[in-house]
């Protein structure tokens, strides 16, 4: 991480390493919601939810209409950053630094270089240094992880399986992230130069990792949380907060499932709050079973 | 209601969402015991209690469910010495500038502009004097911050930047618009901590009267 970028606003240093990774701390515990209007933004903040991600398409929409994704409609983006108070996110595509520096331009608080999305570049993610709004990236490793972190990522999520209602990828990733923190912390510090080719990532970030025992950047969850109980799995997994997309506007009842998945991701290790806040949510979104996916149909693959 | 230890007091964190890890860490440092406030029942035995950075509207809406926050409000108003950064001080002011209206703790007489000095990319950090500290300035992280618009008698404002000021407190709260918590600076944290062990200590020597009148 560098402070290559750091500014100097009209009061002190912006864009600085501290000020990017810091709301991403501020963030933690709660739940960041995909919306596509203002309507559905004011529904997920009057919900409780700490964000909102503003995008076209929720991904299951992506999912079924096929076709190149691309970043959302810069007036549907204001529209939601008038409509609400709290941070505001939108995607851009991987690799994508002009989508990214349009998404500056509007003053969006946080950029998802997504898989969602399509990718705009096979070789290359956005130097996310080179930018004042902090990224969020997906990984499904502790490598990919901290590819994005060298990139100037200020914030982690899982990739999981956006669009499919099923938590399964979610927590393969999240388990995988944990396993791979484990191994490098329990390692000697020779072995970790072997760690470090073998995972593609930069030396001193693993040796950060092996000294800390975390992610140097806050890790959150994403694709295919649709439950409450989905979120609270996976705050008992580590994660420090999730992302919902299509769980919440899919299912029948968006405000009582929004609220319902915050208070479960608050009280994640209270049982009781999470049976409670679980009744009469009528409907989930409709999931799917990610090997009727095929390879192709993966997103979770797009990046590396 | 304390605690029973003056000298390393119990200070609650509300932990609805938001940078809690970072205050418990910084409250370890200043030699205080933590636990997170999730409901009502967590703040028994509490000494002192801190809100942190997170979002105001998150906090007030979960913990205005469950009752957190009525029993939080009442223990605050009846002397619990609070500590509050960036959305804390949200939460701690009587009012909001030039906002909708949104459930606070309320009780201290300042009103507040949230996300005052602008979205995300307006983040900045910058060395804040803060006198009552010393030197040098405390390294100020302002998120997406507030500042106090306006100050009521009672409370004294502890730093200032860009003409608004940024910290303040009164006889029981600290706030702060900034995030001594994301730096290695304890001594806003030490400043709070000296102040709930004086109280402890006073209604411990309190307690003991009590008792040996009997």
């Amino acid at each position: 991480m560098s402070d290559d970028v750091a500014g100097n606003g009209a009061q002190g240093a912006t864009g600085t390493d501290a000020v990017k990774a810091g709301l991403a701390r501020m963030l933690k515990g709660g739940v960041i919601m995909d919306v596509v209007d203002a309507e559905q933004a004011k529904i997920a903040e009057d919900s409780g939810a700490c964000a909102v991600m503003a995008l076209e398409r929720i991904p299951a929409e992506i999912r079924k209409a096929g076709g190149v994704a691309r970043m959302s409609d810069p007036e549907m983006i204001m529209g939601i950053q008038e409509a609400v108070t709290i941070p505001v996110m939108a995607k851009c595509r991987i690799g994508h630094y002009v989508e990214a520096q349009v998404l500056q331009a509007l003053e969006i608080d946080y950029i998802d270089e997504s898989e969602v999305l399509t990718p705009a570049d096979e070789a290359s993610h956005v130097d996310k240094r080179a930018f004042t709004v902090p990224f969020v990236c997906g990984a499904t490793n502790l490598g990919e992880a901290l590819r994005r972190v060298a990139e100037g990522a200020a914030m982690i999520r899982t990739k999981g399986e956006a669009g499919t209602g099923n938590v399964v990828e979610a927590v393969r990733h999240m388990k995988t992230i944990t396993q791979d923190i484990r191994r490098v912390a329990s390692a000697t510090p020779d072995e970790r130069f072997a760690i470090a080719k073998e995972m593609a990532a930069p030396l001193e970030l693993i040796e950060w990792v092996g000294l800390h025992g975390r992610l140097p950047v806050v890790n959150f969850s994403a694709g295919g949380i649709a439950t409450p109980a989905d979120a609270a799995l996976m705050m008992h997994l580590g994660a420090e907060g999730v992302f919902v997309g299509s769980g919440i506007f899919m299912s029948e009842d968006p405000p009582a499932r929004a609220r319902a998945i915050v208070e479960a991701t608050t009280h994640w290790d209270d049982p009781e709050v999470v049976a409670r806040v679980s009744r009469g949510l009528r409907e989930a979104m409709p999931g799917i079973e990610i090997a009727e996916l095929g390879e192709g149909g993966l997103l979770q693959t797009r990046g590396w | 209601m304390s605690g029973g230890d003056a000298r390393r007091p119990r200070i609650g964190v509300l932990a609805v969402q938001g940078a809690v890890s970072e205050h418990e860490a910084a409250l370890a440092d200043v030699g205080a015991r933590t636990s997170r406030v999730r409901s009502a029942a967590d703040l028994e035995g509490l000494d002192g209690i801190v809100i942190p950075g997170g979002e105001s509207t998150t906090f007030g809406l979960v913990a205005g469910e469950s009752g957190l926050l009525d029993a939080l409000r009442a223990r605050v108003d009846d002397g619990l010495p609070v500590l509050g950064t960036c959305a804390g001080m949200i939460m701690l002011a009587s009012g909001i500038a030039g906002g909708g209206p949104q459930p606070l703790v309320g009780g201290m007489d300042i009103v507040v502009r949230r996300n005052a000095f602008g979205r995300q990319v307006h983040s900045f950090e910058a060395p804040v004097d803060v006198p009552v500290l010393g030197d040098p300035p405390v390294r100020g992280i302002f998120i997406r911050a507030p500042w106090i618009e306006r100050v009521g008698p009672g409370v004294e404002v502890l730093a200032e930047h860009g003409g608004h000021p940024v910290a303040a407190r009164d006889a029981t709260r600290i706030v702060a618009a900034f995030h001594p918590e994301l730096t290695d600076d304890r001594r806003l944290h030490r400043l709070f901590v000296e102040g709930v062990r004086q109280k402890a200590a006073a209604s411990e020597h309190e307690e003991d009267t009590v008792v040996g009148a009997q």
